[in-house]
C-alpha cells in the first residue's frame, strides 16, 4: 500500500522547469530520504507535495485520495505535516503554545489532552525543560528540535522534514537519528536531508534528485554505488 | 490562582470600578466618561483585527458608519424605534464588514491598508451624495424623546453611563472569551506568522474573515449605540479621521491587550482635553506626548504593564 504518490509532477518558474515530471511513490511506513545537489528541486517538490505551492502538471495522491486541488491545509487535516527548511516558529509565543497549536484543531478544545501531548512530543525531542521559555530564545539547535515537535504532535501519516539536521551539533545529530528509528513503523517519513551520514543511518530508501528529475532510486547501499550520483554531486560541489 | 481567574478578576474588577464611579463623578468627567467607554468599544474592535490577527486598517470609520446610520436613518426615515433599529445598526456591521471582507482578502500588507482606506473614504463619499437622507456634514439629530429603549430614557445623564458600561462590559467578554478560545490563538498565531499557520492545519481565510466581521460588528455596535446615547450622525464619523483614532488609542493602551483599547482611549482624551485647558497649541502637547509613549512604551501602556512582569495579562 502506498501512501504518497505523484504522477508526472512539473512545476515551471517562467522558463525554469524546477520539477520536471516526477513520478514518484512512498510505501506507507517507510523513511524515504531525498537527496540532491543544491537547487536540485527538492524543496519544491515537497511544497507541491504538501499543497504549499501548486503544480503546473501532474497530479498528486495521499492515503488513496487525488489531493492535487486541496488547499494546503486540509491536506495538512488528512493527515501530513511538514517542517519548514528555514525554522518557522512562533517566536513571540511559548514553546509550550507553539506546539498546542500544532495540535489544538485534533484536541477540539479538550484542553488535558492538548497539555498531553504537547508534553509527549517535547519529551520527544528532548525540550521539555523549555516550555515555558518563549520559542525565540531557544538555541537555534532547540528551535530545529521544536520545529520537528510541531510536526510530530500532530501524529501524522506522513511527516515531511525538510532539511531537519542542518545547523545541529553532531550529539543532537545522533539525537535526531535516534529520534527518526524510534518513529519507524509509526509513521511514515520523507527526509530531505544533505547530511549523507544522516541519511545513510536513517532511510530504508534514497531518491536522488538532479535539476528537477529523478536521478537514482534503491536502497542507501545501491545509491551509495551509484556511479551516476557521484558524477551529480562531484560535479556540482 | 490560575492566569484565567485572575485575568476575569481584573476586568471584572474594571467594569465595577467604572460602576463605582458613577456615583461619584462630577457632571463633566461623568459624561466625559460615558463617551470614552463607547469610543472604547470602537477600539476593542479595533483591536480584535489590528492588535490580534495583524491586520492593520485604515478604513474602520466605514464600520463605525455603518452602524451609526444603520440605526439613524431607520429611525428617521423609517421610524422605527431605537430597539429594532439598534439591531438594524449591528446588521449593517455585520453586512458591510462581510462585503468588504471577502474582497479585502485577495489583499495582504500595504495593499490591504489601502483598500480598506478607500473603502472607506468611498462610504464617506457616500454619506455625503445622499446628503439628502443623511444631511452631509450637518448630520442627524435624533430627537430625545426618541432615544429610548423599554421604556429606559437614553438622554438621561445616568441611564447613558449605564447603557455605555454595559456595551463596554459586553465588548470586553466577547474580547476575553475570544481571545481565550482556540479561536483567539489561531489568530494570534496567524499575526504572528501566517503561513506557519496555514501549515498547521488552520484555514486562514476563513479565519481572518471572522476576524474582520467581529471586529467590523463591534465596531458598528460602538457606532449605533453613540448615535443613540449622545443622539447625533454626521459624515465626520465616516471620515478618514475616525479611522486613525482607533489606530492611536490601540497603539497608545497596547495592541494585543483587552485592556488595552480602554487605557488608550481614557489616556488620549483626557490628554487632548487637558492640554486643551492650558494652551491653543495643545496638539503639541499630545504630539510630543504620543513621540514620548512611542519611544519608551512601543508596546503601548498596557502593552509595557504586560513586559514589565504581568506576562499572564491577556
Amino acid at each position: 500500500m502506498n501512501l504518497l504518490s505523484t504522477h508526472n509532477l512539473s512545476r515551471k518558474f517562467g522558463g525554469i522547469t524546477a520539477v520536471d515530471n516526477i513520478s514518484f511513490v512512498i510505501p506507507t511506513g517507510q523513511v524515504r530520504a531525498l537527496i540532491g545537489p543544491n537547487g536540485a528541486g527538492k524543496t519544491t517538490f515537497v511544497s507541491i507535495l504538501s499543497g504549499r505551492i501548486a503544480a503546473t502538471e501532474g497530479q498528486v495522491f495521499f492515503d488513496g485520495i487525488d489531493v492535487t486541488k486541496e488547499p494546503a491545509h486540509l491536506r495538512i487535516r488528512a493527515g501530513m505535516a511538514y517542517t519548514f527548511q528555514i525554522t518557522s516558529i512562533y517566536g513571540r509565543l511559548s514553546v509550550f503554545e507553539n506546539v498546542a497549536l500544532a495540535v489544538r484543531w485534533q484536541t477540539s478544545g479538550d484542553e488535558n489532552e492538548t497539555k498531553r501531548r504537547v508534553e509527549d512530543a517535547l519529551a520527544e525531542v528532548g525540550i521539555s525543560d523549555r516550555a515555558t521559555q518563549l520559542a525565540g530564545d531557544l538555541s537555534y539547535g532547540h528551535q530545529r528540535l521544536l520545529e520537528i515537535a510541531m510536526g510530530l504532535c500532530q501524529r501524522p501519516k506522513l511527516l515531511i522534514l525538510d532539511e531537519p539536521t542542518q545547523g545541529l551539533a553532531d550529539s543532537e545529530i545522533n539525537q535526531f537519528i535516534r529520534l527518526i528509528s524510534n518513529l519507524r513503523g509509526v509513521m511514515t517519513i520523507l527526509l530531505i536531508e544533505h547530511n549523507i551520514d544522516v541519511v545513510m543511518r536513517s532511510a530504508d530508501a534514497i531518491t536522488v534528485l538532479n535539476n528537477g528529475k529523478v536521478l537514482a532510486e534503491g536502497s542507501p547501499k545501491e545509491i551509495h554505488e551509484n556511479a551516476a550520483v557521484q558524477a551529480a554531486y562531484l560535479g556540482t560541489s | 490562582m490560575s492566569e484565567l481567574k485572575k485575568s476575569w478578576l481584573l476586568h471584572l474588577g474594571i467594569v465595577a470600578l467604572l460602576l463605582v464611579l458613577q456615583f461619584v463623578l462630577p457632571s463633566y468627567h461623568h459624561a466625559s466618561m460615558a463617551r470614552i467607554m463607547v469610543l472604547t468599544c470602537y477600539a476593542m474592535g479595533y483591536n480584535i483585527l489590528f492588535g490580534y490577527t495583524g491586520l492593520l486598517s485604515l478604513g474602520h470609520a466605514l464600520f463605525f458608519a455603518a452602524g451609526m446610520y444603520g440605526l439613524s436613518l431607520s429611525m428617521q426615515h423609517l421610524e422605527w424605534l431605537a430597539g429594532p433599529a439598534l439591531i438594524i445598526g449591528l446588521l449593517s456591521g455585520v453586512v458591510v464588514s462581510l462585503t468588504i471582507g471577502l474582497l479585502l482578502l485577495r489583499t495582504t500588507g500595504v495593499a490591504f491598508m489601502i483598500v480598506t482606506l478607500m473603502f472607506s473614504q468611498a462610504g464617506y463619499l457616500t454619506v455625503l451624495y445622499f446628503g439628502e437622507f443623511t444631511r452631509g456634514d450637518e448630520g442627524l439629530v435624533i430627537q430625545q424623546e426618541l432615544r429610548s429603549i423599554a421604556g429606559i430614557d437614553l438622554s438621561d445623564p445616568t441611564s447613558r453611563y449605564f447603557a455605555a458600561l454595559l456595551l463596554m462590559t459586553i465588548c470586553i467578554i466577547v474580547s476575553l472569551r475570544v481571545v481565550q478560545a482556540g479561536f483567539g490563538r489561531v489568530l494570534v498565531a496567524i499575526r504572528e506568522n501566517d503561513e506557519r499557520t496555514r501549515m498547521l492545519g488552520y484555514d486562514i481565510q476563513r479565519h481572518k474573515l471572522s476576524a474582520i466581521v467581529l471586529s467590523g460588528t463591534m465596531s458598528a455596535a460602538a457606532g449605533a449605540c453613540y448615535c443613540l446615547l449622545f443622539g447625533y450622525a454626521g459624515a465626520t464619523f465616516a471620515s478618514v479621521q475616525y479611522s486613525i483614532f482607533p489606530l492611536l488609542w490601540v497603539l497608545l493602551g497596547g495592541a494585543g491587550t483587552v485592556l488595552g483599547p480602554f487605557v488608550g482611549t481614557l489616556f488620549m482624551f483626557y490628554l487632548i482635553d487637558l492640554s486643551s485647558g492650558l494652551t491653543t497649541a495643545y496638539m503639541l502637547i499630545a504630539g510630543f506626548s504620543l513621540v514620548m509613549l512611542t519611544l519608551f512604551a512601543p508596546q503601548g501602556l498596557v502593552g509595557e504593564i504586560r513586559r514589565r512582569g504581568l506576562r499572564w495579562l491577556p
